[in-house]
């Protein structure tokens, strides 16, 4: 079976996969146990999937793991815990932006690659940055808060 | 938090390393305490103190997201006198639960919440005998003990007034571990030996499966087929060998053309068979008022039918074991899947146990009951757990849906420019006693009910204004496209759109102003309050509609109001709204919506805040976007293109204002506010361009 070397949360890691084409989303889930990556649409439409490749937002349910390869990944769970949250996990904490959540994991890895680029986005800015990252339970402004409040932290 | 457990999964396993990502270790039927008393009417069903003074609380009423979890906690720690954070909540597990119905409707709160209250009252009773002192520790007194007690219904609560820990914007427990990835959905869970299921839908409604040629998948490692009649699924070690083989097995199908498309839909509606008519609403004369009218108008509301459109798809797992069946499921009712599926597959209720996990939102019933069947049969079926994830495709085609909606109203203004005839019709789908069918229970050949019901869809029908004629009948039909269920607010939205359109369109033909014309028209107190404090917040201009504006200019701009008690007896809501419409490009942009909400006494003002903005918001985008397409086999719009909801970019701002009724009992907030918000963007609309726009999604001529 084929194996592929990939960097995931600053570890090293090999895994295989009998199909290269398979989405890094199944492997990081299924393989590497990291299920804070969510499966919404395998379209790439919807950005519940969203982790950083190099450090930028990808959509991990239409990456090949072939593609991935040799790339630093890093997950949700990479960025911080429930104890000592990513400055972006925790203003989304404060400004308790989420609902039943499904879609956070996209929002925080999205907003965390648009501030890497833009650190000091004004609203506008992250509307658009987060525009193709979809919330059912349309949990906005809160989102929209959250990111203006990682911004200025 | 525990190391969990590392599972091999089979298609593609890790080689150097296993992650210790905080997720809390597996449940399962075979460990838990299943002596546990459930009868709803004993305390012990309801609460376990511990002794160390913490308190497990059971309620079969679950979180969707909607903050019910610390909403429930609040209100038992303010009646047991301990702090909040000493409390943890299982919800939704049919062998430690009471059942206390499902989660819809808004009930949570003033059903479920309020008998946790009184269970709660009742332990208080008991502790104080045992000299419980304030902020003692009843660990010490009565931990690891049942309580023996039935609920007092009649057990002293405490005044409202003395409140501590109810009231307070106390942050959800669950937030901190959905932001970062620790959150356990069912869709994360896993069982050891668990397979992966898909299921292969028919390409069209009704299609009966004609062949399989499984050789088509030969080059996909490990898969079993399972095809019982009609319903046809695939299993696998490996989830991308289970999703790439239920993509590429070829099957063939018989033709299905049952559907009416959904062009012209209200036509159909409108000509579909009706069962009988009732008159829901009948006061005074309205055909005889609206004869004697001074101004009449008459006009057609038309609502499309709607997905729930979960943003991750249904998914269930399913463990048949010859001791005992357990499943794993975000359905809105466990205890109600318990019964219907003990009856439809044959397993005595007390083999089967229903465990609620989170799942992505639903909002009523979509898909989550049709996974758990069709896990429940792929894993009888292959003797081994299996886990079902639908995919896009599936949730967006087949999970069930808000039925469309069709309402005709007339009425009349007197020479006062008042209401004085209100003459509404309403085309639903009639309910049908017993469940809504699952998809591969049909499929499989296996008997079920044949059940339909969507909701109480025909409440706030009516005006709910001075009008001394009012007459509202509903035509339920027999059937409707598409399986119908309960989408949040059942009906509710599309009646305030026509109620609220229509009552703006009656002012409009007053010439007085929206608001105006509306307070005239009421004498409740709490209806005012909310309808002055949403205008106030937004700043309203009191004039008649359309607004005037230079017309030389493409951007032009309005502002829209509606109002409405939630089920005519529930939360008062009012809603204004800022829009500016491009003319040339069609485009409506909503830039600002102001909403003032009594629900009664505010158990959590900050989740209260959350429920009301997002209803608000999801109501945007089923009013500015969302309608399900089909032709005559099939859903159509089955992804996030053809099936647009609100986007980022669209997002306005909303201010919301809690008006609280610390004496009145607390009511739901998961629906209300969705009710009016239809109609302020129609009606913002019209104020803005002088168009008037009767069917949703709301598209202007360009």
């Amino acid at each position: 079976m084929p194996t592929f070397k990939l960097r995931v949360n600053g570890r090293a890691v090999t895994v295989d996969s009998w199909d290269p084409a398979q989405p890094l989303l199944y492997v990081l889930r299924n393989s590497l146990g990291l299920h804070g990556t969510k499966f919404g649409c395998g379209l790439g439409q919807c950005g519940a999937c969203t982790v950083l490749i190099d450090g930028k937002a990808t959509r991990s349910c239409i990456t090949p793991v072939k593609q991935a390869e040799g790339h630093a990944i890093t997950t949700i769970e990479g960025l911080g815990s429930p104890e000592k949250p990513d400055p972006v996990q925790s203003a989304f904490i404060t400004e308790q932006a989420a609902q039943c959540g499904y879609c956070t994991n996209g929002m925080v890895m999205t907003a965390k690659s648009l501030l890497r680029q833009t650190p000091h986005p004004t609203t506008e800015q992250v509307k658009q940055g987060l525009g193709r990252n979809l919330c059912r339970c349309a949990t906005y402004t809160r989102i929209l808060a959250a990111v203006i409040r990682a911004a200025k932290a | 938090m525990k190391r969990r457990d590392f599972i091999r999964t089979g298609g593609a396993i890790i080689v150097s390393f296993a992650f210790d990502a905080a997720l809390p270790d597996m449940s399962s039927a075979q460990t838990s305490d299943l002596g546990k008393p459930v009868d709803p009417r004993e305390v012990d069903s309801f609460l376990a103190i511990h002794t160390d003074g913490s308190v497990t609380i059971y309620t079969s009423k679950v979180d969707v997201g909607t903050g019910l979890k610390i909403a429930m906690s609040q209100v038992v720690a303010e009646e047991l006198d301990i702090p909040v954070d000493r409390i943890t909540v299982v919800e939704g597990d049919t062998a430690l639960t009471p059942n206390q119905g499902g989660t819809g409707g808004s009930t949570g709160i003033p059903q479920g919440a309020a008998e946790l209250r009184r269970a709660a009252a009742t332990a208080r009773q008991a502790l104080l005998k045992l000299g419980a002192q304030p902020g003692g520790n009843i660990g010490a007194l009565a931990g690891g003990k049942r309580l023996n007690l039935k609920v007092d219904p009649n057990a002293p609560l405490k005044d409202p007034k003395t409140y501590t820990v109810v009231g307070k914007p106390i942050p959800r427990p669950d937030v901190p571990d959905k932001c970062t990835g620790r959150n356990v959905y069912v869709q994360d869970h896993t069982l050891p030996g668990m397979l992966h299921g898909r299921v292969i839908h028919a390409p069209a409604i009704g299609a009966k499966l004609m062949s399989v040629d499984e050789s088509s998948i030969g080059a996909i490692p490990n898969v079993r087929v399972v095809r019982i009649q009609d319903f046809l699924g695939v299993v696998a070690p490996d989830e991308w060998a289970a999703i790439r083989a239920a993509k590429e097995l070829k099957t063939t199908w018989t033709e299905s053309q049952i559907l009416p498309g959904s062009d012209n839909l209200d036509v159909h509606v409108r000509n579909s068979a009706p069962d009988r008519d009732e008159t829901i609403v009948n006061k005074g004369d309205a055909a005889a008022a609206l004869a004697g009218s001074a101004k009449q108008l008459s006009a057609l509301y038309v609502w499309p039918i709607q997905s729930h459109a979960s943003l991750g798809p249904s998914c269930a797992v399913a463990d048949v074991r010859a001791d005992g069946t357990t499943i794993w499921t975000a359905s809105q009712g466990p205890h109600g899947m318990r019964t219907s599926f003990s009856r439809i597959f044959g397993i005595p209720e007390d083999k089967l146990r229903v465990i609620f996990l989170d799942g992505s939102g639903s909002y009523g019933s979509n898909g989550n009951d049709d996974a758990a069947a069709d896990a429940l049969l792929l894993s009888r079926a292959v003797g081994k757990p299996v886990r079902v994830q639908w995919m896009r495709e599936d949730e967006h085609g087949w999970d069930p849906k808000g039925p469309p909606q069709v309402l005709e109203v007339r009425g009349g203004i007197d020479r006062d420019n008042r209401i004085n005839a209100w003459d509404m019709q309403m085309w639903l789908p009639m309910n049908i006693q017993g469940t809504r069918p699952l998809l591969s229970v049909d499929a499989a050949g296996i008997t079920q009910p044949h059940g339909q019901g969507a909701g109480l869809m025909s409440q706030n029908g009516d005006a709910p204004y001075l009008a001394s004629n009012v007459r509202v009948t509903v035509h339920w039909l027999k059937g409707t496209p598409l399986r119908p269920s309960n989408l949040r607010a059942p009906g509710k939205i599309a009646n305030v759109f026509a109620v609220e359109s229509f009552t703006d369109e009656l002012a409009a033909a007053a010439g007085v102003d929206p608001i105006e014309f509306r307070l005239r028209a009421l004498t409740d107190l709490r209806a005012i309050d909310v309808i002055k404090r949403a205008a106030e917040m937004i700043g309203w201009e009191g004039r008649p509609s359309p607004n005037r504006h230079p017309t030389n200019s493409n951007i032009v701009t309005g502002r829209g109001f509606a109002y409405a008690r939630y089920k005519q007896a529930e939360n008062y809501v009012a809603l204004a709204m800022e829009v500016a419409v491009d003319r040339k490009a069609g485009k409506i942009n909503v830039r600002r919506v102001t909403c003032a909400h009594d629900g009664a006494l505010v158990v959590n003002p900050d989740g209260l805040r959350n429920q009301i903005e997002g209803s608000i918001l999801q109501t945007l985008g089923r009013t500015l976007h969302e309608e399900v397409k089909f032709n005559r086999s099939r859903v159509t719009s089955v992804d996030w293109a053809s099936y647009p909801i609100l986007s980022f970019p669209e997002v306005p701002s909303v201010e919301v204002a809690l008006l609280n009724q610390p004496a009145l009992a607390p009511l739901g907030a998961g629906e209300a506010a969705t009710a009016p918000v239809a109609a302020a963007l129609a009606n913002a609309v019209f104020d803005a361009t002088g168009v008037r726009l009767r069917r949703v999604p709301l598209k202007l001529e360009v």
